[in-house]
């Protein structure tokens, strides 16, 4: 949280201000959960034969619905993990390559780097999981099986060419010196990468490296529009089909996910608060590289659903 | 690619169908993160909490749940729509919270001092917000914002996805399930269909970007 910019500490008088809204908006708003609460109690929301199978251990239903859930919450972290790591390994490379190649080689990779970011991971899962199989790229050999790795190379085609244009920030974002330096001592120009730039570009990139997990990890429910993998939306949809409980059930589902990408972006803000602090990176470069990675690699923000 | 020219006119009308459902959500989204951007920066405690919340909640969140919470939860409490008005609804409500957030970031850019000193040129509170804060505001949230808007677009396909009907993915579906047609030349025409929005808008956003620009 940064300092409000837009007033001043206030003074008597704004403070009594503030009360008098805080007092309105109170009022305001607990009207409305009033409004919204007896909404749902009139429709029997509340009844705990809606809600006891996802909350009640006691629940003959209470196990087998939380084995789902469990099931859902391992095969979308598998998802997301395995996705994750294909993607930064092969966003490096396409960083490095890019980084590295002329004026004319850089082409056809900015070309695929726009194409893909260009492409609703919708689409792209579509084409992993349905068009791969249709034009005879078979998956099924793998372990995990053919929907599991059609889903994770729909999402690297994504999350590679966003965490290429990550790495690609963090290393334009690294002082110009430390390139010269490195030439200057000797180094070629694939060790200065290697050991000077890369590793400085993750440490500085490494929160905008966390909050994209959460971009993936969103994403991996995606699948459920496209075939049947047991995620945890997935999960929530078998287990609302079965109970007819779908407010209650995707409330819990909902609150799954927030716990798990709240955690994230925690991580990430903690991680960013200890290099400021440790000074390992000047502020100014966090600063360029943040910005950079909050304008650049576009779609990071309303990344995916 | 004969399958995507002999069904022309169904993309074309896909495409446009997208484009609605995105200028209805882009409306909404805008309108609605820019209020909770609001809350999330003014001095009220609860109108803050209520901002955080939103955001907390809608962003981390997939869309599709959002679609099903309102397709399937909303019904139960006696609200019957269309499709198209669940799944715009959901759109909304998911691109507010990351509109919420560039708005914010926008506002937090702008240096105190600028406000400060606003203040002891003797500008009121009004004044300053309109001739010194929100201009340079403004200008640091035109990129942020404008990748929201094209993931929005994006996003517009998870919507057809899940059963809006008409739109550019769902043409794409009909096309190969109902009609048994091959489905790489569909969707890389569906593909496409996508790339004509999103690959313009970005070259215009960086184009934009350099003129707002503003060096600090």
């Amino acid at each position: 949280m940064s300092e409000p910019v837009l007033y001043d500490a206030q003074g008597p008088r704004g403070r009594r201000r503030t009360r008098i809204g805080t007092a309105v908006a109170v009022v305001l708003l607990a009207g409305l959960a009033f409004l919204v609460v007896r909404r749902l109690a009139d429709a029997g929301q509340f009844s705990m034969e809606l809600w006891g199978p996802l909350i009640d251990p006691g629940n003959e239903a209470f196990d087998a619905v939380w084995r789902l859930i469990r099931v859902g919450i391992l095969n979308t972290l598998k998802a997301a993990a395995v996705a994750m790591v294909l993607s930064v390994v092969l966003g490096t490379l396409i960083a490095v390559a890019r980084l590295s190649l002329g004026r004319v080689g850089r082409i056809p990779l900015t070309g695929l780097v726009e194409v893909l970011r260009g492409l609703p991971v919708v689409v792209l899962v579509y084409f992993g999981v349905r068009v791969l199989d249709d034009v005879g790229v078979d998956l099924g050999g793998l372990p995990g099986g053919q929907v599991f790795w059609g889903l994770v190379l729909g999402l690297t085609a994504y999350n590679m060419v966003v965490f290429a244009e990550v790495i690609r920030a963090g290393v334009a974002s690294l002082p110009r010196g430390q390139r010269e330096g490195a030439l200057a001592t000797g180094l070629t120009p694939g060790q200065t990468m290697r050991i000077i730039l890369l590793p400085q570009a993750f440490r500085v990139m490494l929160p905008a490296l966390i909050s994209q997990l959460v971009v993936v990890l969103k994403d991996t429910s995606l699948v459920t529009f496209v075939a049947n993998y047991d995620e945890l939306l997935s999960q929530g949809r078998s287990i609302q089909r079965n109970l007819d409980n779908p407010i209650q059930t995707f409330t819990v589902i909902a609150l799954i996910y927030i716990a798990m990408n709240y955690t994230l972006g925690r991580l990430a803000q903690w991680v960013q608060a200890r290099q400021a602090r440790a000074g390992r990176v000047s502020r100014a470069t966090t600063a360029t590289a943040v910005t950079a990675a909050a304008t650049g690699p576009a779609h990071v923000a309303g990344g995916g659903a | 690619m004969s399958p995507v020219f002999d069904n022309l006119d169904l993309f074309v009308e896909g495409f446009l169908t997208s484009l609605g459902i995105c200028l209805v959500a882009m409306v909404g989204s805008l309108v609605l993160g820019v209020a909770i951007a609001a809350c999330r920066v003014s001095p009220v405690p609860p109108l803050r909490a209520l901002g955080a919340f939103w955001v907390t909640t809608f962003r981390n969140t997939p869309l599709s749940l959002i679609l099903f919470f309102c397709a399937f939860g909303l019904p139960e409490l006696g609200v019957n729509r269309s499709f198209w008005f669940f799944g715009v609804l959901g759109l909304i409500l998911y691109t507010s919270a990351f509109v919420a957030e560039a708005v914010r970031a926008g506002i937090n850019s702008v240096p105190a001092g600028q406000a400060e000193a606003s203040r002891s040129l003797g500008l009121t509170f009004g004044q300053g917000l309109r001739t010194v804060v929100l201009p340079q505001a403004l200008r640091t949230v035109v990129p942020p914002l404008g990748n929201v808007i094209i993931a929005m677009f994006k996003n517009s396909a998870v919507v057809g996805a899940f059963g809006v009907g008409g739109d550019l993915w769902s043409t794409g579906q009909t096309l190969t399930s109902a009609r048994g047609l091959e489905t790489l030349p569909i969707f890389t025409g569906v593909a496409i269909g996508y790339l004509l929005i999103t690959l313009p808008a970005g070259a215009l956003l960086q184009v934009l970007e350099r003129r707002v620009a503003i060096v600090r």
